[in-house]
């Protein structure tokens, strides 16, 4: 049975690959934590979508990935600010606008000069077996600085996070703070889309954030608890993924969906049976 | 001899975008101060007071700070995120940011913390979630975090508003055990009866500064027209003034009231 486990580990793409999503998942979900307790899950899934049209561009016109999708997602967010500071129409629609133009933009140049449907499949689900030694680099390397910066600057993100009025009144920058957290999310995006693709993207951002909110009632724990979710999620889903045939992220996405729904239950039952005590006394 | 000034806001002018929130106010507040902001919704009170905060920057005149002056401040507990998973410990100590990169607390800070919340009636609470205390504990908590930072000027925005009658009570004495011991404070109200009128001093707003001094001095039939736009009439007991709505409140409903606030009354008590 172990040597039936072990079976897919004499294949190098599957061992880079369970590396990738691994620490892709971990990532996801430290990061995760603040786009879900600042109600920011559209603008992950939003950002996502936006550098598919950079991605796309920079095949076209034959630039570096990182280069391309990099500048293109770094002006999608700064036309979504603009659009949202004019306050003629909400952030969220902003983000609608703006985003979706860019996806329909990169299928646009998809359909004109290359093979679309193909690269829309790898988009939204990645490519997590051909993964290539710079994927692995470039997410280790975004992973490290994102958990120094994450755990060096706690309290600025806390407080930016919890309160920021009262952040920014007691000297916080927070201003500065939410840029850094989306140049974090950006460049997340950027190093793990060729790899997980935008679905799982979006997915790892929120869900296992959701799990470690239900799990605890402490910040600092849950900046443990969720990248550990999502590192499981990542690790169980490629290999089931691998001896059931299933789509690698569609698995991962499913293996947290479960974690979701039993915590999701357990504390439902935890809640009533509370209750039940406090009616009982 | 005339107290040390901690803040003056020389005649400022503060906008949004083209609507102005507050014209050519002049409020100074000096070491020892207690003082109420009060007026009606959008009269400009809470841009006074962020303000004077600094988060707010006049677009005309000037705000002038003590140099160094440390202020606490506590926002309406209505605008908290009650469901946001942090301790009553982590909310005291993340304002505490100079100085300080890794999640732990350490053991100075926690016995610190752990003062300011013996001190506030909150000990033994330090591992609660915000959402499992009561209203009074809740604002509490936000005084307790103001205070962790050893403010000389502490700033309350609305501070008992949406809370009962008991946790009112709570607030009032709080504040003025933290005033006797030498806390300056500068909050805005709505409420002229339960809160406004206890105070030793008032600033009545309506865009610009209406009056500014003792409850008894400022709150008068003149003023409050000038700074609600209604009539109000004013009922003086026991040297205090008791102010009624002419618009809904009968006669009756006045005594009721009265009969109420001698029952709660806690700051001359």
């Amino acid at each position: 049975m172990i040597a039936g486990i072990l079976d897919p580990y004499r294949y190098d793409f599957f061992t880079n690959g369970v590396l990738v999503a691994t620490i892709a998942g971990a990532l996801c979900g430290l990061l995760g934590v603040f786009v879900v307790l600042r109600g920011m899950s559209y603008i992950g899934h939003g950002l996502s979508h936006a550098v598919f049209g950079g991605a796309a561009a920079s095949a076209v016109m034959g630039l570096n990935y990182f280069v391309g999708a990099g500048i293109w997602g770094v002006t999608s967010g700064v036309i979504i600010g603009r659009i949202a500071r004019r306050r003629l129409i909400g952030a969220d629609a902003a983000i609608g606008v703006v985003t979706t133009a860019s996806f329909a933009m990169g299928l646009a140049l998809l359909n004109r000069y290359g093979q679309a449907k193909k690269s829309i499949e790898a988009v939204l689900f990645g490519s997590v077996l051909g993964v290539q030694t710079v994927d692995i680099i470039a997410v280790s390397l975004v992973a490290i600085a994102t958990a120094v910066i994450v755990f060096g600057l706690y309290r600025h993100l806390l407080f930016a996070t919890f309160d920021p009025e009262v952040a920014q009144v007691s000297g916080v920058s927070v201003a500065w703070v939410e840029a850094l957290l989306m140049g974090m999310l950006s460049l997340t995006i950027l190093v793990t889309m060729r790899v997980i693709g935008t679905l799982l993207i979006s997915a790892l951002l929120v869900i296992p954030a959701s799990v470690a909110r239900m799990l605890t009632n402490s910040f600092s724990r849950m900046l443990w608890i969720s990248p550990l979710i999502g590192a499981t999620s990542a690790f169980i889903g490629m290999n089931l993924a691998y001896h059931l045939d299933t789509s690698a992220s569609a698995t991962i996405i499913l293996v947290g969906t479960l974690q979701f729904i039993i915590v999701y239950a357990v504390s439902g039952l935890r809640g009533r049976s509370r209750i039940a005590h406090i009616h009982h006394v | 001899m005339t107290a040390e000034i901690l803040v003056e806001c020389a005649h400022i002018t503060c906008a949004y975008d083209s609507t102005v929130a507050v014209h050519d106010a002049h409020v100074t507040i000096h070491r020892g101060d207690f003082v109420g902001i009060v007026g009606p919704s959008g009269s400009g009170k809470t841009t006074l007071l962020k303000a004077i905060l600094g988060a707010v920057k006049p677009v005309e005149g000037h705000v002038t700070k003590k140099p160094g002056l440390r202020m606490g401040y506590v926002p309406q507990v209505e605008s908290v995120d009650w469901n946001f998973p942090v301790t009553v410990l982590e909310v005291v100590a993340m304002t505490r940011t100079t100085g300080r990169f890794f999640p732990r607390i350490s053991q100075e800070e926690r016995t610190e913390a752990l003062e300011v919340l013996e001190r506030l009636g909150l000990g033994g609470l330090e591992h609660r979630h915000i959402r499992e205390l009561s209203g009074g504990q809740q604002q509490r908590v936000f005084v307790a975090r103001a205070l962790f930072h050893k403010p000389e000027l502490l700033v309350l925005d609305e501070p008992t508003s949406g809370v009962d009658v008991r946790t009112r009570h709570e607030v009032l004495h709080l504040l003025a055990d933290l005033h006797d011991d030498g806390v300056s404070i500068a909050l805005t109200t709505h409420d002229l009866n339960g809160l406004a009128a206890h105070l030793p001093r008032l600033v009545c707003m309506n865009t610009s500064v209406v009056a500014d001094g003792a409850p008894i001095d400022v709150l008068n039939s003149d003023v409050l027209e000038k700074t609600y736009g209604a009539p109000m009439e004013v009922l003086i007991h026991g040297g205090m003034p008791i102010v009624l709505d002419n618009g809904g409140i009968t006669w009756h409903a006045a005594l009721v009231n009265w009969v109420r606030l001698e029952s709660n009354d806690c700051w001359n008590s």
